[in-house]
Formats: structure tokens, C-alpha cells, sequence
């Protein structure tokens, strides 16, 4: 049921519209921050105010939503972004990926593979991959205008020196369609290669920073690397404990209290699915 | 022969304060002018001008570039610009700080322009690095350390090697010895000497201190308030200065 205190999806039409203008510019332009008019939300900041604006702009009445906090819907933030939009905008909802048209994720893209006509939309912290090189706004815009990204190298080098490796697990720095070197969001980099060529729109927002950015379907992306230090879009050499699964994504989850580990699937739409599948071929 | 640097009239003032005004002079490929001047008289005003770091108000800056032959610089697009500054100038600060970074260790300030031209394997830029390191003094063992744990005279030949590893043509120096101690100053002098004779660079090197131009530059311009009122042969000039200026500048040297 609707609550009728409030304009469908919460933001009124006008910022609605300021919204998707942003966002169809950053679809122009893939990989290039946008910046947009960020509204207040009921929820603070560090809770996806980007992405539930942008949920808010894309949102139709047909459309049934997914919402997953590094991979799981029954997280409370998750929880709290669904209701939201149950009670703004009345849209069905779901958990299951293939069946859901707007997908926001915090820290995960979903392991079942998207299909064209969904939209993924990721809630970002800092939009800027050169923010920590180079704090300078003035610069970093610069930088991006002229496609100077000699300093984004300097960072995988130092880290290479110092550690032997590329020390990013999370946000690891992409150039997209050979242009703009982007920040995919604190995905784990083993997501990394499902944002290249994936079918569905992947939108972008980040609301204390104003910025929006975006791939368009079937955009190239690749993630930053050396030729001798190639990239590689590793997880836990585990199998999920759960389900078996060799091919995804997996979170080390302490089971008592005597410090049991064991690993299971971070996207626990994608587990739940498999075991149920098991179950029925086992019946 | 075509001159590497070409430069014609070229003007810049702050609102109503002057820089420099209707300076012209060519620069031959390998040749060293030297500029030198009173503080104020319009130095850095002229080098960042030719560098493109400040936008000068008239005048041209014809540089024969590698794959163009002779364009003026000024006329450039912005990211024309950058991409010659990155790969064909190379720009030494008075200041290390200033052309560092210095939260970068060495080996990486040393490989920024490499992975800026396009380098992407690792090893080389790492062997590159340690050349250059080797090539300025520095010992390639310290290709990790940052250039904060680094003496004044170390930071400087850092900032050289980092300028030089793409194999730049022109090189613009803004009083690249200044604040080194003498002894350090010496040093620095014979390898910018042995670098520029070894890969046929072309300088311009702002400079308060005789000695360096006469060390260093083939030819020489003395500036007084943004003008250039004497130029030629470094050894000419000195030994035989003309100006009224220069006469005084060389008189005071040496008797100082
Ligand atoms: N950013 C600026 N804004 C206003 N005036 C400036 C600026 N930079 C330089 N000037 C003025 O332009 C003139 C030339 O200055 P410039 O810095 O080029 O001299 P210089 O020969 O390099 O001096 P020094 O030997 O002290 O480095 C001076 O009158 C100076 O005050
Ligand atoms: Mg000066």
C-alpha cells in the first residue's frame, strides 16, 4: 500500500527529472562523474542516499525491486531500502535476481547474470578514483578532461613495491571504453569483470559527493593493471559450505562461539537458489 | 637547420604589473641559453610562458616538434600541450617539492611519466627507474624510499631523472641550483653538464649565479625589468658586456 503523504517514490517530479537528466548524460558519457543537485533523504549519509535517488528517478509502478547489502537481502540497510520504496512507491519486490528490474546493491553485483531490461544501481561512497593521489577537485577534473591517468599507474606501482601486489580488493580502478577511469564502488575486485559487457544499465550514485556515473549495456571495461602483474579477479580458494559453489563470490562467516569459520556465498539469493535446486533434483 | 625553440615577441603582464615584454630569441637543437637577471626582472615569467604553465598575452612560441616539425606552442590546445610537456619538455622547479611527489617513493616519481606515455610492464618501468636513478647518483637500492627521507641535492637530481626517463628534447630549468649548498651546487652542476652534453638536450636555465651560466650555457640573455636587454655568446657577454646592466652584473660578481 501506497502512503499517500508521498509523491510516488518519494522525490517530487521535478527532482526526479533533474535526476534522470543526470543520469542519461552519464549514460552518454560512460565513466564520466556527473554531478547532480543530491536532495535530502530520510537516512543519512553512508546509506545509500545516492542510490535510493537514483532508485527514485528510474523507479515505474511495473517494476519489481531487489535491494542487497554486499549481497544479502535481509541485511537491515537492505531491509530499510526495500520498505522504503514498498511504502513510497508501492512496487513489488523480490529477492531473486532474475526476476527483479531495478537491482540497488551496496558492495556486490549479483552472481546469477543480469539480463537486458534490468538496471543495477550501486550506492557509492567516493565517486573519485583519484581522490586519494590527488585531493585537488580542480586537478583531479583535470585530469579525467584530458585523460591524464599516468598518476592512477603510479598507484599500482607503489603498491606492487610495497607489497608485491596490487593491494586493492575493493573499488579496484577501471578504464572504461578506453576513456575515463572510473571507481566501480567498493565491489570486491572478483566482480570486477561482470561490469564489462554486462547486458543490463549500471548506474552509479554517490549522494554526500553529488556524482553520478554510469555504464550503458554492453559497455568495455577494464579493469587497471601491468602486463607482468596481470590483473586477477581472485576470491577464497574455498567452496561455499553451503551450497558447493566453486564460482562465487564468498564471505568468511564465523558460526560460534568458538571461532569457527566457514565460507559460504555472499549472495545469498544465488546460495538459497542452488540449495533449493539440489533439493528438488535430490527429491 | 631549424631552431628548436623559436620565439617571438612574447609578452605577459599581471593586470597592470609587467612580466616580460617583446622578448625574442631562437634556441638550435643542443644549445644552452642561459637567462639571467635581478629579481623581478621577468625569468620565471618567460620560462613558465615558454613551459606553458602561464598563459602569455602576445607574442609566439614555435617549437619544432618530433612528429609535426614547427607549432606554435601557444596556439596548442590544452591537451596537445600536456602531452608535449609530457613527453617532449621536461621542467625543473627551484623547489624539489614543488616537481615531486612526495608521498610517491622514488622509483614510482621516476616511472610517472613512463606510465603516463602508455608503459605498462612493471619490470621495465622498474629497470628504467633504476637506471636513472643510477644516472643521477642516486643509489638504485633507495628506488623505495620517498624522496622526504632524501637530502636537498638528492631531491633535486630525483627531480632530474624523473624529468629526463622519456627521453625529453628541451629542457626548462628555473634556477635548478638554487638553495643547494656550494659543494652540492658543484655536484649537481657537473651531472646537468654531462646529462646535457650525453643526450644533445636543448635548456633554457633561469639563473641568479654566474658560475652556473657560465658552466652551462652556450648563450646567454640578460633580462632587466621583463625586458631582454642583452644577448649572445655566454663568453662574449661576460667578458665583453655591452649593456650598461650587464656591465654592472659583471662587475659585481666580480668583485663580490
Ligand atoms: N603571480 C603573479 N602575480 C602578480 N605579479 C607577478 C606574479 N608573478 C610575478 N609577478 C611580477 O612579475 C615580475 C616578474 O617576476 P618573475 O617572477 O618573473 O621574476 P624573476 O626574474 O623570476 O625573479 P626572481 O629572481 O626573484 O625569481 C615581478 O614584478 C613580479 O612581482
Ligand atoms: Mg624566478
Amino acid at each position: 500500500m501506497t502512503d499517500a503523504a508521498y509523491n510516488f517514490a518519494y522525490l517530487d517530479e521535478q527532482t526526479k527529472r533533474m535526476i534522470r537528466r543526470a543520469i542519461l548524460k552519464a549514460l552518454a558519457i560512460p565513466g564520466c562523474q556527473v554531478p547532480f543537485a543530491s536532495r535530502e533523504m530520510p537516512m543519512p549519509y553512508g546509506w545509500g542516499t545516492g542510490g535510493v535517488q537514483l532508485s527514485a528517478a528510474v523507479l515505474v509502478p511495473e517494476d519489481r525491486f531487489k535491494v542487497i547489502d554486499q549481497g544479502a537481502d535481509d541485511t537491515t540497510n537492505a531491509v530499510s531500502i526495500r520498505k522504503f520504496f514498498e511504502r513510497t512507491a508501492g512496487v513489488a519486490t523480490t529477492t531473486r535476481t532474475a526476476d527483479a528490474t531495478v537491482i540497488q546493491t551496496r558492495h556486490r553485483i549479483p552472481e546469477t547474470p543480469l539480463a537486458e531490461g534490468q538496471i543495477l544501481v550501486y550506492q557509492v561512497p567516493i565517486p573519485e578514483p583519484l581522490r586519494f593521489l590527488e585531493p585537488r577537485e580542480t586537478e583531479t577534473r583535470r585530469m579525467h578532461a584530458l585523460g591524464d591517468y599516468g598518476l592512477m599507474h603510479v598507484k599500482l606501482y607503489e603498491d606492487i613495491a610495497r607489497h608485491g601486489h596490487v593491494s586493492a580488493a575493493y573499488a579496484y580502478p577501471v578504464m572504461v571504453e578506453g576513456r575515463y577511469v572510473m571507481d566501480p564502488s567498493p565491489i570486491p575486485k572478483f566482480d570486477n569483470p561482470k561490469l564489462s559487457g554486462c547486458p543490463a544499465i549500471q548506474l552509479f550514485g554517490a549522494g554526500r559527493e553529488q556524482r553520478i556515473h554510469a555504464l550503458p549495456p554492453y559497455t568495455n571495461v577494464v579493469s587497471l593493471d601491468f602486463e607482468d602483474h596481470p590483473f586477477e579477479a581472485s576470491k577464497p580458494e574455498h567452496p561455499c559450505a553451503l551450497c558447493g559453489a566453486t564460482e562465487s563470490y564468498l564471505d568468511e562467516v564465523i558460526t560460534d562461539d568458538r571461532g569457527t569459520r566457514m565460507f559460504v556465498c555472499s549472495d545469498t539469493d544465488f546460495c538459497t537458489s542452488r540449495r533449493d535446486a539440489a533439493l528438488e533434483a535430490a527429491q | 637547420m631549424t631552431p628548436i625553440l623559436s620565439v617571438r615577441t612574447l609578452s605577459k603582464s599581471y593586470g597592470p604589473r609587467l612580466g616580460c615584454r617583446g622578448v625574442s630569441f631562437d634556441l638550435w637543437p643542443g644549445e644552452v641559453m642561459g637567462i639571467v637577471g635581478e629579481s623581478g626582472s621577468g625569468k620565471s615569467t618567460l620560462l613558465g610562458c615558454l613551459a606553458g604553465h602561464l598563459a602569455a598575452d602576445a607574442g609566439q612560441v614555435i617549437f619544432d616538434t618530433r612528429s609535426h616539425g614547427p607549432r606554435d606552442v601557444l596556439a596548442m590546445a590544452e591537451p596537445e600541450r600536456r602531452a608535449l610537456s609530457r613527453s617532449e619538455w621536461a621542467f625543473v622547479h627551484q623547489h624539489a617539492r614543488d616537481g615531486l611527489r612526495m608521498g610517491v617513493s622514488a622509483g614510482g616519481n621516476v616511472g610517472e611519466r613512463l606510465m603516463a606515455a602508455g608503459a605498462r610492464n612493471y619490470g621495465a618501468i622498474r629497470g628504467a627507474a633504476q637506471d636513472w636513478l643510477a644516472r643521477v647518483e642516486i643509489d638504485p637500492g633507495r628506488i623505495d624510499d620517498r624522496p622526504s627521507a632524501f637530502s636537498g641535492g638528492m631531491q633535486q637530481r630525483l627531480q632530474i631523472a624523473r624529468n629526463l626517463v622519456t627521453g625529453p628534447r628541451l629542457v626548462f630549468m628555473d634556477e635548478p641550483t638554487g638553495g643547494l649548498d656550494v659543494s652540492v651546487q658543484a655536484r649537481l652542476l657537473d651531472l646537468l653538464r654531462g646529462l646535457v652534453r650525453d643526450m644533445g638536450l636543448s635548456a633554457v636555465i633561469v639563473t641568479h649565479d654566474l658560475a652556473v651560466v657560465r658552466l652551462l650555457a652556450d648563450r646567454l640573455m640578460v633580462m632587466k625589468s621583463g625586458e631582454v636587454v642583452e644577448q649572445g655568446l655566454t663568453d662574449q657577454v661576460l667578458d665583453d658586456p655591452q649593456h650598461g646592466y650587464t656591465q654592472l652584473l659583471v662587475s659585481s660578481v666580480l668583485a663580490a
